[in-house]
């Protein structure tokens, strides 16, 4: 079907020990290595002996039923917890003891699964501050209106018009993103996650809350977005036919551990994701 | 242009043209002695009081914490610009008051900053409802510290003593403990004044509408989606916190330059509380309802006595209900459906025919 | 001598402090903010149970039981009144309300009473003093520190116990779970402002006991200081309130003894910042991590 057109049958190669990326980026080095990746809340292994391996413009996808630890492995790689135990390297660098915000800096952007707007700004200027780091001037040269501040700022507006027509918002620029709908402001994280020019991107349930027709629209950006700006992206999603339709790699957790690993024709045929996962599911729908 | 972008400009431009309107129109009741005695002398204090109101506005309204300390700021700026006008005459023999009254703005402004500086750091890093009690702490310290404080000059050199008394011969006294700061010659001026507000607008307004500004708003909206786009949080908490402490301590100077003499017990709590009112009665983060507000709040206890008398327990009323009224979801989806009509009708009728 | 003097006063001071301290912390710990009003809470309480012994002729039990019924309906009438509207909004917003409640309470005592202090009665709690050797130990220091005790205990087996006491636990660890579990949030929250608000009264009766001078502000200065100590102490905890309470107490006195008697506020807001630059949970205070 359409999905796999999508798909573009990517073949897999394995690259060391248990990683996988996809053929076309085995010669470039990878976006991020996790390393037997672990973190302890009072005594539970949130995640446990976590091992991924993301290529340079590969879309993976991280799954698994709730309070697996997905969004902790999110939280472990943007550095919002320093792991306890095994590492995490974003291209190629140890980010052990770094701040979320230097994390930012070698090339990581997220969304949140709670959206985390900067509401009572507008869409614009959300966007701009995904450019701080990107567009720069110092804060004398914004009080006195030094020639640069006008540039700079011309070059934010700019850039920043150019991400929002990514999913066609330039008409919203001037709205307050508190005040948007839903769906717009999942699709406004991304933009301003975008913003950072970052070399991997995670995404934190792009699709929740969307129908079917916004999430088959999402599926579309999403390899719109890989294509266009040639980066990694890592998503968490409980869409299964956004995750199988778009995502090279797929990892799935299950109580902190990892479980399974491989493409999405692999991941469907295991049986034990069917058991852990995918069983559940259908128990559930039916 | 954007309308956001427009809307800004015509806001800045209404609080310019009000302000400098009001300076002109002020300076002409002068010249022209229509302006009664005591109006006249209020003219300094509104001033300084603005540029608390819009100071604290920075840290409240655009930063989003809450500093009730803003007072402790303003007694620093204001012994410091005492101190410093004293040794000027004293030591350099400036007569010059304008220079002398720069110089002591400057130096307190300074002062205040680096206090702020010491003050932040502990605290800006650390989550939740601390700067508000540090702050307060501070201001308690800073009012402590003063009262057993002496400064005098003598032969030109500064004379500083803790605690005791223990001066040189012959020294003429700057600040005397409890007494506060003492034998100040007056040298503040409304334009002065005028242009400390000028100066501050300019920061504030620019600040916000700039790349550091809008840093420190996200940090306000939200913390952790600021540090995970790369906005190192704590140094625009920092910026915008010691930005207006050094604001509060160039109004201190002024007004501590006002008068002949400065005493600890100007500078309490309760000042701090009341800039913390102009800030919420003029809308956290709207500098002009700040301007605004102020200016009310300083002008009408001196007109209406019955205002003067109840003045705490309106202020108390007031901080409860506006903070209720703007921040409960049920009331505001209420208030906001009442205005709505009319905000409709008001664009529309600029917009045109942009709805059919 | 005049050490042990001084660090008996400290105690007695510092069980003050603790006794305030409960009622920031439970507040804290449970609905998540900073009741500012607190502090007025314990000068009502004090005027309360002057009122009662002074103009009613009530015998001292029964003023404090006053107080203390008073103070009870004032915090849970704060609580519902300003604070449970705001629930939803932002740190700042509920700080700014209580700082306003805390005027409020500060203005309607002035109107009540006037802005001169009075000065408090003298009751069983100022009874004779008690000589150990050459230590002289005052009824009020010797009540006071026993109130401390009994009520830290108290609380201690309240929360650990009885189902109103782990539900207030249920709700200070994650309140959209314990609302889930059918706990009853609001009400529970109304509950720690009564406990912590007749706590507040027994605070002011002590407090006026020892300093019995009783004027609007008397409460708010204690008050900051005893949020100082609760942050101290480790935010959110009984026994942290408990131990910063005390600990505060004998820094504030020994500062005033040894320092300087000028400078005793100062230290006590000095210790407040050093704690906050050295450990941010204070002494027993448990770290949070948001939930991201």
């Amino acid at each position: 079907m359409s999905q796999v057109k999508r798909r573009a049958n990517v073949k897999m190669v394995p690259l060391q020990s248990d990683a996988i990326v996809p053929e076309r980026d085995i010669n470039k080095a990878p976006v991020l290595e996790a390393r037997h990746l672990g973190i302890e809340f009072g005594g539970l292994k949130a995640v446990d002996d976590f091992n991924l391996t993301i290529g340079r413009t590969e879309i993976a996808g991280l799954i698994g039923p709730n309070g697996a630890g997905k969004t902790t492995v999110f939280n472990l790689i943007t550095k919002v917890y320093e792991p306890t135990m095994g590492a995490v390297l974003i291209n190629g660098h140890d980010t052990k003891g770094l701040s979320i915000v230097q994390a930012s800096k070698l090339g990581i952007a997220r969304t949140f699964q709670n959206i985390r707007l900067f509401d009572q700004m507008t869409v614009e200027e959300n966007v701009r501050i995904g450019l701080h780091n990107q567009i720069k001037y110092d804060m004398v040269t914004g009080i006195l209106r030094l020639p640069r501040y006008w540039k700079q700022e011309k070059r934010q507006h700019e850039k920043a018009l150019d991400l929002l027509h990514i999913f066609d918002m330039e008409k919203l620029a001037d709205e307050t993103a508190g005040s948007l709908p839903y769906g717009v402001q999942r699709r406004l994280e991304i933009v301003r996650a975008l913003a950072t020019n970052p070399s991997l991107l995670l995404l934190d349930e792009p699709a929740a809350g969307m129908n079917p027709h916004e999430t088959e629209e999402l599926m579309e950006n999403i390899a719109k977005i890989r294509d266009q700006f040639q980066i990694a992206i890592l998503l968490i999603e409980h869409d299964m036919s956004l995750v199988m339709g778009v995502c090279e790699g797929i990892c799935v957790l299950n109580f902190g551990k990892v479980i399974a690993k491989g493409t999405a024709d692999e991941i469907q045929a295991n049986p034990v994701v069917i058991e852990a996962y995918l069983g559940k599911k259908k128990e559930a729908q039916a | 242009m954007t309308r956001a972008k427009r809307n800004r400009l015509i806001y800045n431009i209404v609080t310019f043209v009000l302000v400098i309107g009001a300076f002109i129109l002020l300076q002409s009741m002068i010249a022209n002695k229509s302006i009664t005695r005591s109006l006249k002398g209020q003219l300094v204090p509104i001033c300084c009081w603005v540029v608390m109101a819009v100071s604290l506005n920075l840290v409240i309204g655009i930063s989003g914490e809450l500093s009730l300390g803003h007072a402790g700021f303003m007694s620093v700026g204001a012994y410091t610009g005492a101190v410093v006008s004293g040794w000027l005459l004293n030591a350099c023999a400036i007569e010059n008051t304008t220079l002398r009254l720069v110089l002591a703005i400057v130096a307190g402004g300074i002062m205040a900053g680096v206090m702020g500086a010491l003050i932040g750091i502990p605290v800006l890093r650390l989550r939740g409802d601390y700067l508000a009690i540090v702050t307060l702490a501070f201001g308690e310290i800073i009012r402590n510290l003063v009262n057993v404080l002496y400064v005098g000059v003598a032969d030109g050199r500064l004379a500083f003593s803790f605690l005791n008394k223990k001066m040189p011969e012959g020294v003429t006294m700057l600040v005397d403990g409890a007494k506060g700061a003492v034998k100040i010659k007056p040298v503040s001026t409304f334009t002065a004044g005028f242009v400390l507000i000028m100066i501050t607008l300019l920061v504030v307004l620019n600040l916000v509408n700039s790349r550091a500004g809008r840093a420190i708003k996200a940090t306000r909206d939200n913390r952790i989606a600021a540090e995970s786009m790369g906005v190192p949080v704590t140094k625009y908490k920092m910026m915008a916190f010691v930005t207006a402490a050094a604001l509060a301590g160039m109004a201190g100077a002024l007004y501590g330059l006002n008068s002949s003499t400065v005493v600890p017990t100007q500078f309490t709590f309760n000042q701090s509380i009341n800039v913390l009112v102009f800030v919420v009665l003029g809308g956290l983060g709207n500098v002009l309802g700040s301007v605004i507000s102020a200016t009310l709040l300083t002008v009408l206890p001196e007109m209406l006595r019955a205002f003067s008398d109840y003045r705490m327990l309106v202020y108390a009323v007031v901080l409860i209900l506006v903070m209720i009224f703007t921040n409960n979801p049920l009331i505001r989806s209420v208030m906001n459906s009442a205005i709505a009509p009319l905000k409709r009708t008001l664009r529309g009728k600029k917009q045109g025919g942009d709805i059919a | 001598m005049i050490f042990l003097d001084n660090l008996i006063n400290g105690l007695s001071l510092g069980s003050i402090y603790a006794i305030i301290a409960l009622g920031y912390t439970m507040v804290y710990g449970i609905a998540k903010m900073l009741n500012f009003a607190h502090g007025d809470v314990i000068m009502i309480g004090a005027y309360i149970a002057f009122c009662g012994l002074q103009y009613w002729g009530l015998p001292p039990v029964i003023a404090i039981l006053a107080a203390m019924a008073v103070c009870t309906l004032l915090g849970v009438t704060i609580e519902g009144l300003a604070y449970r509207p705001l629930r939803q909004a932002t740190s700042l917003a509920v700080l700014i309300t209580a700082i306003g409640m805390s005027y409020l309470l500060q203005n309607i005592a002035l109107m009540i009473w006037g802005a001169n202090p009075k000065s408090f009665p003298r009751t069983f709690i100022n009874g004779a003093s008690i000589r150990i050797g050459q230590l002289n130990i005052s009824s009020a220091t010797i009540w006071t520190i026993l109130a401390n005790i009994v009520i830290m205990v108290a609380l201690t087996l309240f929360t650990a116990k009885t189902k109103m006491g782990k539900a207030m636990r249920c709700v200070s660890e994650d309140r959209g779970a314990a609302e889930l579990m059918g706990i009853n949030v609001n009400r529970t929250i109304s509950m720690t402002f009564a406990i912590g608000s007749a706590l507040a009264a027994i605070a002011g009766v002590l407090l006026c006991s020892s300093y019995p001078i009783l004027q609007p502000t008397t409460g708010s200065m204690p008050g900051i200081k005893a949020f100082t100590a609760a942050v101290f102490g480790g935010i959110g905890s009984i026994p942290g309130a408990m131990i910063g309470g005390v600990l505060l107490g004998v820094i504030e006195i020994f500062g005033k003894a040894y320092i300087s008697t000028e400078l005793g506020d100062a230290i006590v807001f000095a210790v407040l910042i050093v704690v906050l630059l050295v450990k941010p949970t204070g002494l027993l205070g448990k770290p949070v991590r948001e939930k991201v």
